[in-house]
């Protein structure tokens, strides 16, 4: 079965404007400015410490940032205007908010103590409020999307980190997300898993769906992506489409980030 | 076998070159014929080998001390008149020792339940990120560990003596809901609860708090993440797998509890411990009335200890890849491995 079938393909428009972040006196984003199109697939290259993680989590909501604004949909994240001010939102609306971003973790984060299935179905009954037949249902159907159809009653300590990155993806499907975020979603796997894992991916970009994708596999993003950036330093360096960015790199900085991410070899 | 004396044959030499490099000198000192057995043997060989257990005799020896101790132990408790077992086993079950016993159950029952979800909420207040809830319950925890046991509950007790009437209302003005004679709301029992609850409450906040503290930061944040309520992600994501390191430490304070329920003798609340203090003080056989207790409290902490032990496994459901077997379903493979040599070949799984 291919991801295709998931409804309202044209969705999940995302804009960042002006984000600053710090922590402390680290400013980690310099007046970030973004825009991601309904359904496109957008990735995110960068060294280690340029910000990657942290423009995700924003989008999210698992940071607040310190100036400057993220929709989605047109809809703020995490705050309200009104009368020429930002009120913060509350809990509940946050919450909702959240369910229409699906987020999958370098580390899986799967939980522990609870199955695949439980696993995915949690949040579809406790934040959408889904009856449990439905969300089961649905739980199924997307354990089979990703191959997984006999590991339902599996706890994560008994899945391959591929395995377990593929049920995480399944559950941050599993609310219908407008985006999914990906935070480096290979980076713990062995290389022989890292395969499995993408092509999950790669079935999902041609759904349709928002994609916002941070990763180190070159080859992948160069395959996957309508439009790539470089972050450095908490800046938007350089973006493009991959040819423009992976072929013809026009800033200092890229060519040696991906001298070094491509050809490890010839950096001794 | 010493190897110098080691013969080797001389017919084979390239099918056996394992003992070649050991003495190579004494080759040709071996004047008996080869033995068998010691010729290095081949793969297939040792397939066909009979495995000998290792043996363990320290271990023989060990379990031959602990067990003369124990059967002295033993011995001297049932053959010392002092400890007078007719009167324990008279006494043991009384009916009103089975009444003192029924009050330490409940006591420990409710202070103990009320205690840890009291407990759990105080940790989650200390763990939040409001600084009211936070200094509160630290503040709690503060007071109630500071002061002893004995102290809170003859206070609460004798709050009658200290404020007369407890009015439920706005302070500081005359507006009163409702008015009650401390004397009239605070009996032994309430006092008695009173007291261990919150001094319970106090130790488990703790306890509790440590063991989410354990579990991955990374649990919550995906929890967080998809969007599941604060509350429930508590109670369903983190909790459970506290629960592991919980546990150990959750069980000591109910077992000391079942014990501590006994301090409860000052306000001569008739639970096991004082009942038995009544007993022995009318008919001065206070050693085996002491007894009768101490085996009562034995009991309940052995209830408790297995129930532990499979709450325990419970818990660790995901934790581990497999589940250790119970020590029944142990004994059942034992009994059906050793019981049944004979058929062990024909029944290929040795469980029942
Ligand atoms: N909670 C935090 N408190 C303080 N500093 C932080 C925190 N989180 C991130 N940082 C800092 O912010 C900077 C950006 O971190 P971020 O995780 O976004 O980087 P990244 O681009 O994702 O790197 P990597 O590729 O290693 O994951 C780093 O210098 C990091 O040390
Ligand atoms: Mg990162």
């Amino acid at each position: 079965m291919s991801l295709a079938t998931i409804e309202k393909t044209t969705r999940g428009a995302v804009a960042v404007r002006s984000v600053d972040k710090s922590y402390g006196t680290q400013q980690v984003l310099h007046e970030v400015n973004l825009d991601v199109a309904e359904g496109e697939v957008l990735v995110v290259i960068g060294p280690s410490g340029s910000g990657k993680s942290t423009l995700l989590r924003t989008i999210n909501h698992l940071e607040k940032v310190d100036r400057g604004t993220i929709s989605l949909d047109g809809e703020l994240i995490g705050y309200k205007a009104r009368n020429g001010k930002l009120h913060e939102r509350r809990e509940a609306e946050i919450l909702a908010q959240r369910t229409e971003v699906g987020m999958v973790f370098q580390n899986f984060n799967l939980f522990g103590h609870l199955t695949a299935l439980q696993n995915i179905i949690e949040a579809p009954i406790h934040a959408r409020k889904i009856p449990k037949a439905k969300a089961v249902a649905r739980a199924k159907e997307l354990l089979a999307r990703v191959g997984l159809a006999d590991k339902a009653d599996a706890y994560p300590r008994q899945l391959s980190g591929g395995q377990q990155q593929r049920v995480a993806i399944a559950r941050a499907l599993a609310l219908d997300p407008k985006v999914v975020l990906f935070d480096e979603p290979t980076s713990a796997l062995d290389p022989e898993l890292v395969t499995e894992v993408l092509e999950v991916i790669r079935d999902l970009a041609k759904s349709g769906t928002t994609l916002i994708i941070v990763t180190h596999e070159i080859g992948f993003a160069r395959d996957v992506a309508d439009r790539i950036i470089f972050m450095d330093g908490g800046r938007v360096v350089e973006q493009g489409t991959p040819t423009q960015v992976l072929g013809n790199p026009q800033h200092e900085r890229t060519k040696s980030f991906l001298s070094k991410v491509i050809e490890p070899a010839f950096n001794i | 076998m010493p190897p110098i004396t080691t013969p080797v044959t001389d017919a084979e030499p390239d099918q056996h070159p394992a003992p070649e490099q050991g003495q190579p000198q004494t080759r040709q000192q071996g004047h008996k014929p080869a033995e068998n057995s010691l010729a290095a043997p081949s793969q297939e060989q040792l397939a066909d080998y009979k495995v000998v257990a290792a043996t363990h005799p320290w271990r023989w020896v060990g379990t031959v001390i602990v067990a003369a101790i124990a059967a002295g132990i033993l011995y001297s408790l049932l053959t010392n008149p002092r400890w007078e077992w007719g009167v324990v086993a008279q006494w043991f079950t009384a009916e009103s020792i089975l009444r003192g016993l029924g009050q330490t159950l409940k006591l420990t029952l409710i202070s103990g339940a009320l205690g840890f979800a009291l407990g759990f909420i105080l940790a989650l207040m200390r763990l939040s990120s409001s600084p009211l809830f936070s200094s509160v319950s630290w503040t709690f925890s503060w007071i109630f560990r500071s002061t002893p046991l004995l102290v809170q509950l003859l206070l609460w007790y004798n709050l009658g003596y200290l404020y007369e009437t407890i009015r439920l209302g706005v302070p500081f003005t005359s507006i009163t809901f409702a008015e009650f004679q401390t004397t009239s709301l605070i009996s032994q029992f309430a006092a008695a609860v009173l007291g261990l609850t919150l001094n319970q409450a106090a130790y488990s906040a703790e306890i509790i708090r440590g063991g989410i503290l354990s579990v991955d930061q990374g649990q919550i944040e995906a929890a967080t993440a998809l969007g599941i309520p604060r509350w429930r992600r508590s109670t369903r994501i983190v909790l459970p797998q506290a629960m592991r390191a919980i546990l150990p430490t959750a069980f000591n304070e109910i077992i000391g509890l079942v014990k501590g329920t006994s301090i409860v003798y000052v306000l001569a609340y008739s639970e096991l411990f004082y009942t038995v203090q009544v007993i022995y003080n009318r008919t001065q056989q206070v050693l085996p009335m002491l007894l009768v207790a101490t085996i009562w409290y034995i009991v309940i902490t052995s209830v408790l200890s297995i129930a532990q032990y499979y709450i325990e496994r419970h818990y660790s459901r995901g934790a581990l890849r497999t589940l250790p077997p119970t020590p029944l379903q142990k004994l059942r493979r034992f009994l059906a491995t050793h019981a049944v040599t004979k058929t062990a070949a024909t029944s290929p799984k040795g469980q029942l």
